[in-house]
């Protein structure tokens, strides 16, 4: 085979099945592409494929990229932050563990926005990620190791996590599919918490199939999650072709003011191919969804103040020497994080104080309740909500670091659906300024598969080129 | 004109539940291991961990809330209480807060507040010559602790005496060894109690200023850690001061009460729900699961002991609010033989004669207490010579009889024995003979306790007075 790299997952599945490609051979080719990263994508590679890999699982060896914040045992896990530098934790994230059983092993860690918090993968500690479309902008975040190792083919699929848009809006910017599953269907367990009742793990893939694939071998309840609780119904693989009776709805709040043209241009496009395809698109009304912003910048900073607190340089990670308690822990936060994980953090803390507590944290549940009613609302004339995934496309390095509210804005169009635990999925739709746009599309509670189906029909009769060789 | 204050008491009560697991992981809990030996990532606060709720804590939960009468919420809910110490691992101890497993309820003469499920702290060790965090050259922390169940119980400020608070501890730690959901051993930590105390002036409606008394480890320290701080505020107020809201230390060497922290350096604990957690949601299945194993609770103990022993309130109340009390009796009156109240009032002598709380740990054995109680009744030996066996038991253990043949303790009988001692005595105090002849009997006690020196108390008080009147035709 001249080079496996360039197979999906599933083609690659298929080949090893066959005995057309062996999964070492598979693991080598990835493995020597992510040693040449040029992008920044990889904190961490495998010397070699795992030796006790099962021969016979269903994913076949495929290896698989995932992003630095799922504990790994014995590899460093540093959530792309100063303050767990060398971090290698004790034991395995159970999706990673689940994954690597199903036959997926692990190929490398991915940089990522520093504790998720981040929307162009500049926040990491070590360094930004660049886009491989165009290597002066940035790939999105805070999964942007993980988007752009995927877009430039150094990894054939990888996981990322999804707080308010992690995972759909690299994916966008990147040009591949992305997935943020139902909260609750993957275990949490092993994800460095950023915001607890929002994060959620998914896959990024060069298509639907391989989102659905991967997607497949994720779910399920975790003994070690209280709030996982499975699928409904096991993950298909997409087989259809049409939208015959499919009802979309395009809500006004999320595809007008504040888009990009040129992304609206490629949104409007996308809805014209899914009307060829049988499929209804009427506008439609999510309300409270342009509130979703400022609820979501209470509640998962709020979440995260906390989360955060373990972070105290006694027992693990880095610690700063000082004279006492209170200055070890102060010089090692200091020292530790970075400025967008301590303005978070700050602004968490001042949102949960007594006296502000109902003003703001009980007021931003209170919305995040309408926003959730909002979607069921919706749900009950259209099967699904499609919205542009991000406002833009890919923006240059540097652009927005000093501008934080303009930051916050790129996830305008996925923090809703976050807030709500609902699933959506983000696959190109075409390119504006020659870089990818990404088209959203949101469901029900648990109604991956019939997403995946609606996605997978559009994705064919969209046909856009998100090959490796095009951008490397 | 001086005013009396009555102090006004609350009690805080932290309990280790006696689970197989912690809280919140699946590490087995401590008892005295090797530091760090039982933890886990999830206990020690890694990257990552999630807790998961542990059921049998939730259903001792629901048994101390149903022994206490309380209210059970359908639904609760844990929150994160957020602080920084290197005992919590997590910058945060997951509690309740304003939506607690059980509200109300009451344990005797108390009221109950609330009671709620949480996790404890680990231990810090303090290295250095003065073992506390001041002074010391270096702490270390052991993690064993972290994540052990607690049930925190906290009382209404019902409690208006240093000697009530401790009684009614009591009854509250013989509550929750019944239960069987905790070992309730203060000097082990595994019972641990803060008391929140003001005092105001008798009849006033309005409480005082209150303090807080932290972590008292045993009954003793309790009652006079509470005197020590009453007396404290009533010197404050007497002397026209205030009562500074503060948490406060009482050591128990010194007797000394020191500041911990004042009001305004009180934390921010920034409480909000545990998204790590689902809501608590009691089924009827586990209610009753609950109710099915609720043993016999102290109340219905002492009114089996009035009901069917025909005991005195006093002496029930004593034997069910002590458990290891009512145990002993139960041991000792299931070898038959005693009569129900007598075998109470020796049990109350038995106690007042040794220094562990549970007379089961003492040499007398309840079948020896059983016995010697028979014996008394059987009037085989006097009250003033059980007395004696006694004080032999407690020294050194035994068998009653025995003690009493081989100190030669036996009653002596009416007549023969023991007349002529009484004749002995009457001659001896002629002047007494001659007032008892006029029919004041006021000074029979001389020759009774006469009769009682020279027989070594083994005579019958109540015969030698008879005997005193047969001789002299009264």
């Amino acid at each position: 085979m001249s080079d496996p790299t360039t197979l999906t997952a599933a083609q690659a599945v298929a080949a090893i099945e066959a005995g057309e490609l062996g999964a070492a051979e598979l693991f080598d080719a990835y493995r020597v592409r992510a040693g040449a990263d040029e992008l920044n994508a990889f904190l961490w590679v495998a010397d070699a494929p795992p030796t006790d890999a099962p021969e016979d699982a269903p994913l076949r060896g495929v290896p698989l990229g995932v992003k630095d914040l799922f504990c790994t045992e014995g590899v460093p896990s540093q959530a792309g932050s100063k303050i767990l530098h060398g971090y290698c934790p004790p034991y395995t994230a159970t999706v990673v563990e689940r994954l690597a059983r199903a036959g997926a092993p692990l190929l490398g860690k991915l940089n990522q926005d520093e504790f998720a918090m981040g929307s162009s993968n500049e926040n990491s500690a070590y360094g930004p990620v660049l886009n491989p479309w165009d290597r002066s902008r940035v790939p999105g975040g805070s999964s942007g190791g993980s988007a752009a190792a995927v877009a430039a083919g150094m990894a054939p699929w990888a996981l990322g996590t999804d707080t308010g848009g992690s995972i759909r809006q690299p994916a966008a910017l990147c040009g591949i599919v992305g997935l943020k599953p139902t909260y609750g269907s993957c275990s949490r367990y092993g994800m460095i918490a950023f915001a607890s009742s929002l994060d959620q793990a998914g896959p990024l893939t060069r298509d639907v199939t391989d989102s659905a694939l991967l997607l497949g071998h994720m779910v399920g309840e975790d003994p070690c999650d209280a709030t996982s609780v499975g699928h409904p119904e096991a993950i298909r693989l997409p087989q259809r072709r049409d939208l015959d009776g499919v009802r979309l709805g395009v809500p006004e709040e999320l595809s007008g003011e504040g888009i990009e043209p040129g992304v609206l241009e490629a949104f409007h496009a996308a809805l014209d191919r899914a009307r060829e395809l049988g499929a209804s698109v009427q506008p439609c009304r999510l309300p409270h969804a342009p509130h979703a912003l400022s609820a979501y910048y209470v509640l998962a900073p709020a979440e995260c103040s906390s989360n955060l607190a373990r972070f105290d340089g006694v027992r693990y990670g880095v610690r700063a020497d000082a004279d006492d308690l209170v200055g070890m822990y102060t010089a090692t936060r200091h020292d530790g994080f970075g400025a967008e994980v301590k303005r978070r953090i700050m602004l968490g803390t001042y949102a949960l104080s007594s006296g502000y507590y109902d003003a703001y944290y009980g007021r931003a549940q209170r919305v995040r309740t309408k926003i959730a009613q909002d979607f069921v609302a919706a749900f009950e004339r259209f099967d699904f909500v499609v919205t542009p995934t991000s406002p833009g496309v890919a923006f240059q390095l540097g652009a927005k670091t000093a501008d934080p509210l303009a930051m916050y804005l790129n996830d305008y169009c996925t923090v809703p659906m976050s807030l709500a635990g609902i699933p959506a999925i983000s696959i190109p739709c075409g390119l504006s300024e020659g870089l990818p746009v990404g088209l959203q599309i949101a469901g029900p509670a648990f109604s991956e598969n019939a997403i995946l189906d609606a996605a997978f029909a559009l994705e064919q009769t969209i046909g856009f080129d998100a090959s490796p060789g095009r951008v490397a | 004109m001086s005013v009396d204050y009555e102090p006004v008491i609350g009690l805080e009560i932290h309990v280790q539940l006696r689970t197989a697991t912690k809280m919140f992981c699946s590490c087995a809990l401590s008892f005295g291991e090797e530091p760090n030996t039982r933890t886990c990532p999830v206990c020690l606060g890694l990257p990552g961990t999630l807790p998961v709720a542990n059921a049998q804590a939730i259903h001792f939960g629901l048994m101390i809330g149903l022994a206490l009468g309380s209210e059970l919420a359908p639904r609760s809910i844990f929150h994160r209480k957020n602080y920084f110490y290197p005992d919590l691992p997590k910058g945060y101890q997951i509690s309740q807060y304003d939506e607690p497993l059980c509200r109300g309820g009451r344990l005797g003469d108390v009221r109950i507040h609330r009671v709620h499920l949480e996790e404890d702290a680990a231990k810090l060790v303090h290295a250095g010559a003065s073992g506390r965090i001041h002074g010391s050259d270096a702490s270390v922390v052991d993690f064993n602790r972290g994540g052990t169940p607690l049930a925190e119980i906290v009382s209404e400020p019902d409690v208006r005496s240093a000697q009530q608070a401790g009684e009614w501890l009591r009854l509250l730690r013989t509550t929750l060894r019944q239960l069987g959901v905790s070992d309730v051993n203060m000097e082990e930590g595994s019972l641990r109690c803060d008391a929140n105390i003001s005092i105001r002036p008798v009849g006033a409606r309005e409480l005082g200023t209150k303090t807080e008394l932290k972590n008292m480890n045993s009954f003793r320290f309790i009652e006079r850690g509470i005197r020590a701080e009453v007396a404290r505020q009533e010197g404050l107020l007497r002397a026209g001061e205030a009562v500074v809201q503060e948490t406060l230390h009482f050591d128990p060497r010194t007797e000394a009460i020191t500041s911990l922290r004042s009001k305004e350096e009180a934390h921010d604990y920034r409480y909000f729900p545990e998204p790590d957690l689902a809501p608590v949601t009691i089924s009827a299945e586990m209610l009753e699961r609950a109710r099915a194993a609720l043993p016999e609770l102290p109340a219905a103990r002492g009114e089996r002991f009035e009901r069917e022993l025909g005991l005195s309130a006093d002496s029930a109340r004593l034997l069910s609010w002590r458990a290891e009390l009512g145990d002993y009796y139960e041991a000792a009156l299931a070898g038959g033989g005693p009569e129900p109240q007598p075998l109470a009032n020796w049990l109350n002598e038995l106690v007042a004669r040794i220094d562990v709380e549970d007379p089961a740990q003492s040499k007398v054995a309840p079948g020896a207490l059983a016995g010697l109680v028979t014996m008394v009744t059987e009037q085989e030996v006097t009250q003033g010579a059980a007395r004696q066996v006694l004080d032999h038991l407690v020294a050194d253990g035994g068998d009653p009889r025995a003690i009493v043949a081989r100190e030669g303790l036996q009653a002596i009988g009416g007549g023969d024995e023991l007349d002529p001692v009484v004749q002995g005595a009457l001659d001896a105090n002629p002047d007494v003979v001659a007032k008892l002849a006029t029919g004041d009997m006021k000074p029979i006690g001389v020759i009774v306790g006469h009769v009682m020196r020279e027989t070594k108390g083994r005579a019958d008080g109540g015969e030698v007075t008879r005997i005193v009147r047969e001789k002299l035709g009264l």
